[in-house]
């Protein structure tokens, strides 16, 4: 033990600045890069929500993100005290204003108070204006989406509770009258929702008279599908133009090898 | 009552102006006030003149969002007013977490934790510099404003102003992380905006001075500072304090009894190095 003594006490040399310099380097390099990536598995995770509605005006999603710079301006200006700045503990980005149709929906004013005062044009004014005026009327803040399943009204029960809430009525809701052949003498009056005219303000959602609503809110983007450029509505004139100037895709694959007959004929690894 | 105010009239300001800008923002959300409207990421005071964060700024050019003139306009009073004149004035007299680690810090001092734990200090002052340049790569690599979406600051000013939801675990945590595990810990170590504005107001006008010939060696100056090591002078040379992490906070020159330090504007033509 004690012959050991010295041999340690020797190794024990004094590090050089040089070495204690580029240690530290590293060691800093290493804990930022350790502090990077849980940093940025937090802002994933607190960005992924995408079942948020924004106030009218907002630009895309992924640009809102960077673009907000969560001063609230839009949550001052607003006279209905329908929007709201995430706070921690409501899973939301941070800071990121919000509404929720069911508490307070947005009323639509013309003046549109929330959109002109946000000072980074995480708003975008140029998006709400027809002709060099506020128009509210062609926001895009969400669409509605009926649940027919446990929307009264097409159960058969009168109600038009979302249609008379709708501040573009007959637009963007109509009814759809249906001939209800369980009593024989009454009509289906059933909601639709017109996705080119909904702002989705979210009105209907808060006059809905279900438990939990049967018209609701969705960001336009996760409400609505896509058909793609596949499909052409032929008896559409402006629709059908979209052929002129087609060009042919040609996917092949091992059944478009052989000709059209064969491959009709011979179902191949199909079955 | 002399004394009282002679001892604390910058600690007696200081509250005065973090409380007083929380009272407007705040009346401004609840009451439609219009004289300052927003948070300390942007606001508009009187509806008109735009102010806002730089650092956010910063980020949101990192994350590669189209910068508005308004928010230039509200970045440039700013960025014009700590660099020539405040410094990083903003860390003591506007912050709201100031109020928290400051009331940590007294705690400490109070319970003498410091002799508990040594007066050496397990972390370095300059993680700040590093986490500031790690939100802008974060910022640039995921396109948003890496910082905003975790600021404790934003948090508690936001939660005060807008209403607070889990805010109050930020500010426990902070006062905690203060208390008990490094002393300064999040304003003098970690708080990336406080390291932008260390940078930015490294050549501010407004400076504490020490007069060496004052001095008696008490040190009381260096026990109340948040930032000691730019009182390195103390007791040795005559010298305004130029090290950017000062906060201007002034506690400095009410504890001292010698008159040895007070409130200068730097002389630009003086030698920075000698004070002379």
């Amino acid at each position: 033990m004690s012959e050991n003594r010295p041999n340690i006490k020797k190794k024990r040399q004094p590090v050089s600045d040089r070495r204690k310099f580029i240690l530290n380097m590293a060691r800093g390099a290493g804990l930022a890069a350790m502090g990077g990536f849980i940093w940025s598995a937090y802002i994933d995770e607190v960005t992924a929500s995408t079942l948020l509605l924004r106030p009218p005006g907002a630009i895309k999603e992924e640009d809102f993100l960077k673009t907000c710079i969560k001063c609230g301006l839009c949550v001052i200006a607003c006279p209905y005290d329908t929007l709201m700045l995430a706070k921690p503990g409501d899973n939301k980005p941070l800071g990121t204003p919000y509404f929720i149709p069911r508490d307070i929906p947005c009323y639509m004013c013309p003046d549109i108070p929330c959109v002109p005062v946000c000072p980074t044009g995480a708003l975008d004014e140029a998006s709400v204006t027809t002709d060099g005026v506020l128009d509210i009327n062609i926001a895009e803040m969400g669409l509605a989406v009926v649940d027919a399943d446990s929307c009264i009204a097409f159960w058969g029960i009168q109600c038009d509770a979302c249609y008379r809430a709708c501040p573009i009525l007959g637009e963007a809701i109509t009814i759809e009258y249906e001939k209800n052949e369980r009593t024989g003498k009454h009509a289906f009056m059933k909601p639709v929702v017109h996705s080119e005219a909904c702002t989705g303000c979210g009105l209907c959602e808060r006059a809905c008279v279900t438990e939990k609503p049967a018209i609701f809110v969705l960001p336009r983007e996760t409400a609505m599908g896509r058909a793609g450029d596949y499909y052409i509505k032929g008896w559409d004139k402006d629709d059908e133009k979209r052929l002129e100037d087609a060009s042919e895709i040609k996917t092949t694959t091992e059944i478009s090898n052989q000709s059209a007959m064969d491959s009709l004929n011979d179902a191949g690894d199909l079955y | 009552m002399a004394t009282l105010w002679n001892n604390y009239r910058y600690l007696i300001l200081r509250r005065a102006t973090q409380v007083g800008l929380l009272v407007l923002y705040f009346g401004a959300n609840a009451w439609g006030w219009t004289i300052l409207m927003g948070n300390l990421s942007s606001s508009k005071v009187l509806g008109v003149i735009p102010l806002s964060d730089p650092y956010a700024a910063l980020q949101m050019l990192a994350a590669g969002a189209v910068l508005a003139a308004d928010l230039l306009i509200g970045v440039a009073i700013l960025t014009l007013f700590y660099f020539l004149i405040g410094g990083r004035a903003f860390c003591s007299w506007v912050c709201p977490v100031n109020i928290i680690t400051d009331s940590a810090n007294f705690l400490r001092r109070r319970l003498d934790f410091d002799r508990v734990q040594g007066i050496k200090q397990p972390a370095s002052r300059n993680i700040r510099y590093w986490v500031l340049a790690l939100s802008l790569i974060i910022s640039v690599v995921m396109g948003v404003t890496a910082f905003e979406f975790l600021s404790p600051i934003s948090m508690v000013h936001r939660g005060i102003v807008f209403g607070l939801g889990f805010g109050w675990a930020a500010m426990l945590i902070i006062f905690l992380f203060d208390l008990f595990v490094l002393k300064n810990g999040w304003c003098g170590h970690i708080c990336p905006l406080g390291g932008f504005y260390s940078i930015l107001g490294k050549f501010s006008l407004i400076r504490v001075h020490h007069t060496q010939e004052n001095c008696t060696l008490c040190m009381k100056c260096k026990v109340v500072c948040p930032e000691r090591q730019v009182l390195h002078m103390i007791g040795k040379e005559s010298l305004p304090v130029l090290m950017g992490e000062c906060t201007n906070c002034a506690r400095c020159i009410e504890v001292c009894d010698d008159d040895a330090l007070g409130f200068s504007i730097r002389n630009t033509l003086k030698n920075k190095k000698t004070g002379e």
